[in-house]
């Protein structure tokens, strides 16, 4: 049962003349928890961007299931979007908000629940994300792990369909991560979401992806895709090894046909 | 800690190899022996294919060291010589390896390119036009997102309407005070200077009023509120684009023209006019301070003078301009900070030049108002 959810189709990125990856063609399907990963600065958090609508491919288009984000008009684009949420690399809290206001912001946006009931929603999505308590502090007041958190809380505030996530668990300590994992998890099975997740996480990558795609900043291209075990296990790319066992196995002969 | 010993490298050769002996202190702050000597040693034309290096002289060394290291195997490397960095302590070996770990990108390191005085007049050309086109389309946001206003469907928490107000309203009015009072005391005494000459001191009050109802009290609530309230806009937003929060923004489907900007700039349409008539009445308290107390007026004498002088389509004149302003103000501290790069000097151009944009505009629709009412007899 793997119906496609987000299809990436001959997508090059760039900043001006720049181009950071070309001809990214990749499929994920509901219910993946997929991964995007690859060397620091190889255009992660660029391609993110390409797929929730803010930065226009170079080339190439996304579609979500059969409707194409790029070709769309705006109203088109913000429905297709309204199905999402999104994390931040750096929670991209609103500043002059507290916790709860942060979270409450979307629910109230799309919704015509009364505030008691938003206020209800705010502090369980809240204390899903452990930080149950916290509802009355600022963004400043809080550290950067928990604004990850708060971050988090705010992307799930309306049980979208596809959730992006931008490196959770870095800045999180080794329990916090996995339980931000196990959240991740239990999300997508009980939610039935799908989830887009960057990160550089072996222990994350391994325990929870279910597919993946590798970019690689020297030919500026992705150069694996599948899922993170079967890559470890089936991959002959020196680079995509060397990521995956941190560098400490060289590729193994015996793979080789 | 000893004196340290000068560093040097003395370069031996033994058929195709090339031995560079280091020895000494290699730390920041020494004065290094020029490479050049060495690296033309191995430069086009001599037949050297190796070059080793001995370190038993070597004393304290540091990132000195290794810049030169580096250059050398650099060097070495595009002339073809195999440099043999075997023989160095095993810290320098360790660092040399990882920093030839990761390859340089290709494309990645900017170019610096000397440009041609035509290509700089052209790009700023291009720029200006470039800056006109970006205003424009700002503009045209801001008008859209009034429709969308006017049709009750813009979005924005009422709440920053509200803080936004008090920002730029009850926060403002004590520089606002110091200034207009003063700008009305400099106007009394340098208009009292003059019309002393012929007893006519009584018309300070005109002066004063006039000038402070049409022209100087919106003009110097104005430029206060383009430092104060324009800069901080720009800040603001800026900030806000550094730390994505206006793409998060976006991806939970506001539109941060009507979320972030329409919020502001309703604020300071509203509080402008109000502040400009502040900054009348508190000119013209500032004119009778003078003429009271310096030039022999009476109090009420110099207030009927100011009802005589004064009418109601001098304050009109005086508010709409503020109104005008206001939007000048609030047009441009939102486009610069809506337009900010995304670093923290980035967020300070933004307000810089959303102080001089403001004041830019203030000065030439200032102008034009001035004219028209000039031409139209009001
Ligand atoms: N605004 C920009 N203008 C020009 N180039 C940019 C810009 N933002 C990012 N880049 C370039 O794009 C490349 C990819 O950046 P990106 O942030 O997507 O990397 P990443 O894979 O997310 O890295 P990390 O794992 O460190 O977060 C970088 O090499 C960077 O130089
Ligand atoms: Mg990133």
């Amino acid at each position: 049962m793997t119906t496609p959810c987000l299809t990436i189709k001959n997508m090059t990125m760039a900043y001006g003349d720049f181009i950071i990856q070309h001809d990214l063609d990749f499929t994920i399907n509901r219910g993946d928890i997929f991964i995007i990963m690859g060397g620091s600065g190889c255009g992660k958090s660029t391609l993110l961007m390409h797929l929730i609508g803010l930065q226009r491919p170079a080339k190439g288009d996304v579609f979500y299931g059969e409707e194409s984000l790029w070709q769309a008009e705006h109203q088109t684009r913000q429905r297709i979007l309204q199905r999402t949420g999104v994390l931040f690399q750096t929670g991209a809290l609103l500043s002059s908000m507290t916790l709860a206001e942060n979270v409450a912001l979307p629910i109230s946006e799309h919704t015509r629940l009364d505030s008691l009931r938003i206020s209800e929603i705010v502090s369980y999505k809240l204390a899903l994300v452990g930080l149950a308590g916290f509802e009355d502090y600022y963004p400043s007041e809080i550290s950067g792990g928990m604004q990850k958190r708060a971050g988090l809380a705010r992307a799930m505030a309306l049980d979208p369909e596809i959730l992006f996530v931008d490196e959770p668990s870095a800045g999180l300590d080794p329990v916090s991560a996995k339980l931000l994992d196990d959240l991740i998890c239990s999300l997508r099975d009980n939610l039935r979401a799908t989830i887009v997740m960057v990160t550089h996480e072996l222990a994350s990558i391994f325990a929870i992806g279910t597919n993946s795609v590798f970019l690689d900043p020297e030919t500026k291209t992705m150069i694996a895709t599948g899922s993170p075990k079967q890559l470890l296990a089936k991959s002959r790319d020196p680079k995509v090894i060397r990521f995956l066992t941190r560098g400490e196995t060289e590729i193994h002969d015996e793979t080789k046909t | 800690m000893t004196d340290s010993v000068p560093c040097e490298i003395n370069v031996s050769r033994k058929e195709h190899t090339l031995k560079a002996a280091i020895a000494g202190d290699w730390v920041l702050g020494a004065e290094p022996p020029p490479l050049e000597a060495v690296l033309a040693k191995l430069g086009d034309g001599s037949d050297i294919k190796r070059l080793v290096f001995s370190t038993e002289t070597l004393g304290r060394w540091d990132s000195l060291l290794m810049t030169e290291l580096i250059r050398l195997v650099d060097y070495g490397a595009k002339q073809g010589i195999q440099v043999d960095t075997t023989t160095l302590p095993e810290g320098i070996q360790g660092l040399l390896s990882l920093v030839y770990a990761v390859p340089e990108r290709a494309g990645a390191r900017r170019q610096e390119m000397r440009t041609p005085w035509l290509e700089i007049i052209g790009k700023g050309g291009l720029r200006i036009v470039k800056d006109i086109q970006a205003l424009m389309v700002f503009i045209g946001e801001t008008a859209l997102s009034g429709f969308a206003l006017m049709r009750g469907k813009a979005r924005f928490r009422s709440v920053d309407l509200w803080m936004n107000i008090q920002d730029c309203g009850p926060s403002a009015l004590p520089i606002v005070t110091l200034i207009s009072l003063l700008v009305g005391l400099i106007l009394a005494f340098v208009g009292a200077v003059q019309l002393a000459l012929f007893g006519a001191q009584i018309y300070i009050a005109d002066l004063v009023g006039l000038g402070m109802t049409r022209e100087m009290g919106g003009l110097m609530a104005a430029i206060i509120m383009s430092g104060r309230t324009g800069a901080a806009y720009a800040a603001q937003l800026g900030t806000m684009q550094v730390n994505s929060e206006i793409d998060a923004l976006k991806t939970m489907g506001f539109e941060p023209m009507e979320f972030l900007v329409l919020p502001r700039i309703l604020a300071l349409i509203f509080i402008m006019p109000l502040l400009c008539l502040y900054a009348d009445l508190m000119g013209i308290v500032g004119g009778a301070l003078v003429t009271v107390s310096f030039f022999d007026v009476s109090l009420v004498e110099y207030l009927n003078r100011t009802a005589n002088a004064v009418h109601i389509a001098d304050f009109f004149i005086g508010i709409v301009k503020g109104g005008v302003f206001g939007v000048l103000i609030a047009l441009s501290g939102c486009m610069r900070g809506m337009q900010c790069g995304r670093s923290a000097s980035a967020v300070g151009d933004a307000a810089t030049s959303a102080v001089v944009t403001g004041i830019v505009f203030i000065v030439i629709a200032d102008s034009l108002m001035t004219v028209m009412c000039n031409r139209l007899g009001i």
